[in-house]
């Protein structure tokens, strides 16, 4: 009996002292992010890790997300006799919703994996500990670059995925299933307001925050040897796609 | 002066540094000797402030590092220069960027300076024509000696240095006991030098503690450990199978 009340107390402590942990990591990364962002050429490459080596994947995702949207969106819309409507179906799903949420699950699979395992393994050989020793901060190294990409990378990449489903849901409704083309983009026009783009531009941004404090956090407090940076990896993944669905419908609620 | 008062550490059951006492002196070789497994690399941890221990205190010239704050703790820190045990270089960068890296980010030298402080580093530790490899094509002692480097250019007013030589062989070890020596006598720093080089060691350090079981088994003037009628300290020098130290 006591044994169960030791182990729910122990498991109760130490829940709590990650959560501080982990929301002291965030807030440390933002207050570095102000105090000293770190070398320019540090946040370029990290841009460009993050940012232009996603475009690829990117590309395909939303390329097959706009077309079977406009699919399925085809299909529900003549039911109601209003396919002229696919456009604005398709462009609102994605600026709104889609282009925000399946950008940061594609870049934390590709990206928040590697910042994981890349901070992991400097921790497990003692890197960061000698950036220590020489009164560098790790966090100015490693994590705020890393952050002011990632948030710099998301609304831009989400930007590329929009406009790239939009003109896949273009070839499968107009082209394939015979919309009219000038309904698909007029209709749009009429029904996009900017209020929908600057919700998918906030999303997006917290996206990049999550990848990168997720991603980092777990590699900087990874545990022991090959293993510890590969659990380290494989957690940071699911619990940022978590912390982004879930953030995702928070959001959308305040912005609705 | 590095003063570490009543230190204990534990991972979980097992109690590494058990009421440890060591003054260390300024601008003199200190050497740490002790079987392996004992906490010489977790005691100079503790030196750094890298880790806390579970009590006791680590005062670096009468300033006590426990539990203050990073800024603080960055300031002391900027004393020292260590070379880690398995050197813990930056394996994303090359040998001259490992080196030259503290420089760029701590100095103002011009980049032709940096690299002629570089270069004439790795000279100083019989390394040439490495700078552009990285360091995993390096071997185990070459990337000890890039590290020595590293933990030297700054000339710190504290270098720790974790096993130095080992690995490395004999005529680069006597080499780079010289190279310490020789620096030290130019710059004058404080060294703590864990080693296992036994009796070289006692020809370069001024002082000498063997640590064992935790704690400060004897601690004094380099001839007078030599000399030492402790039994655990002299079975330790010489090596001998019998004795108060067991293998386990
Ligand atoms: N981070 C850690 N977590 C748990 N145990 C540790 C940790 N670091 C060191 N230890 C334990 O502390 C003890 C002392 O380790 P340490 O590395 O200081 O030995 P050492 O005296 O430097 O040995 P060697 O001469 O072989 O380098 C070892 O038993 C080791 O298992
Ligand atoms: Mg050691």
């Amino acid at each position: 009996m006591s044994g169960a009340v030791q182990f729910i107390g122990r498991v109760t402590i130490a829940s709590v002292r990650d959560l501080g942990r982990i929301g002291w990591f965030l807030i440390y990364s933002l207050y570095m992010i102000l105090r000293c962002p770190g070398s320019p050429l540090q946040i370029l490459k990290q841009i460009r890790f993050i940012g232009a080596k996603s475009l690829f994947v990117i590309f395909l995702t939303a390329a097959f997300t706009g077309m079977v949207l406009g699919l399925q969106g085809y299909y529900t819309l003549t039911k109601f006799g209003s396919e002229g409507m696919l456009g604005t179906a398709v462009a609102l799903s994605l600026i709104r919703e889609l282009g925000p949420v399946l950008t940061a699950l594609m870049v934390t699979g590709r990206a928040g994996s590697a910042i994981t395992a890349e901070i992991g393994i400097m921790r497990i050989t003692e890197q960061i500990d000698a950036l220590e020793t020489m009164a560098l901060d790790p966090f100015r190294y490693l994590v705020t670059p890393k952050f002011i990409a990632a948030m710099l990378s998301l609304p831009l990449l989400c930007a590329i995925f929009d406009v790239v489903g939009i003109y896949g849901g273009w070839v499968v409704g107009v082209k394939l299933l015979g919309v009219n083309p000038g309904a698909y983009f007029y209709e749009m026009e009429k029904a996009v307001v900017w209020r929908d783009v600057y919700s998918g531009i906030v999303k997006s941004f917290s996206f990049g925050l999550i990848i990168a404090w997720i991603g980092c956090y777990k590699g900087y407090y990874a545990g022991h040897g090959a293993e510890g940076v590969s659990k380290a990896t494989t957690e940071s993944v699911v619990l940022t796609s978590v912390l982004i669905l879930v953030w995702d419908y928070f959001l959308t609620s305040i912005l609705l | 002066m590095i003063q570490l008062t009543n230190l204990h550490k534990a991972f979980g059951s097992q109690k590494v540094l058990n009421g440890l006492n060591l003054t260390i002196p300024d601008g003199q070789i200190t050497a740490i000797i002790g079987p392996s497994g004992e906490g010489k690399s977790v005691l100079l941890r503790h030196i750094i402030g890298l880790m806390q221990p579970d009590s006791g205190r680590v005062e670096i010239d009468g300033e006590s590092i426990i539990g203050i704050r990073r800024s603080e703790m960055n300031r002391i820190r900027e004393k020292f220069g260590m070379l880690f045990q398995n050197a813990a270089l930056f394996d994303s960068m090359t040998v001259f960027e490992n080196v030259a890296f503290p420089l760029q980010e701590k100095t103002s030298y011009s980049k032709d300076e940096i690299r002629i402080r570089v270069l004439s580093a790795l000279e100083d530790v019989g390394l040439k024509n490495v700078e552009h490899k990285y360091t995993d094509e390096l071997s185990g002692g070459m990337k000890k000696r890039v590290g020595l480097a590293r933990a030297l250019l700054l000339n710190p007013g504290i270098i720790l240095f974790d096993e130095p030589t080992t690995g490395l062989d004999p005529i680069i070890k006597r080499a780079i006991h010289q190279l310490i020596k020789d620096t030290h006598e130019k710059f004058g720093f404080t060294a703590v030098v864990v080693s296992h080089e036994i009796p070289d060691i006692f020809d370069i350090a001024q002082n000498v503690a063997m640590l064992f079981r935790g704690e400060i088994r004897q601690y004094g003037p380099a001839d007078e450990i030599r000399n030492s009628s402790d039994p655990v300290v002299k079975q330790f020098i010489s090596g001998s199978l019998d004795g108060p130290i067991q293998m386990v």
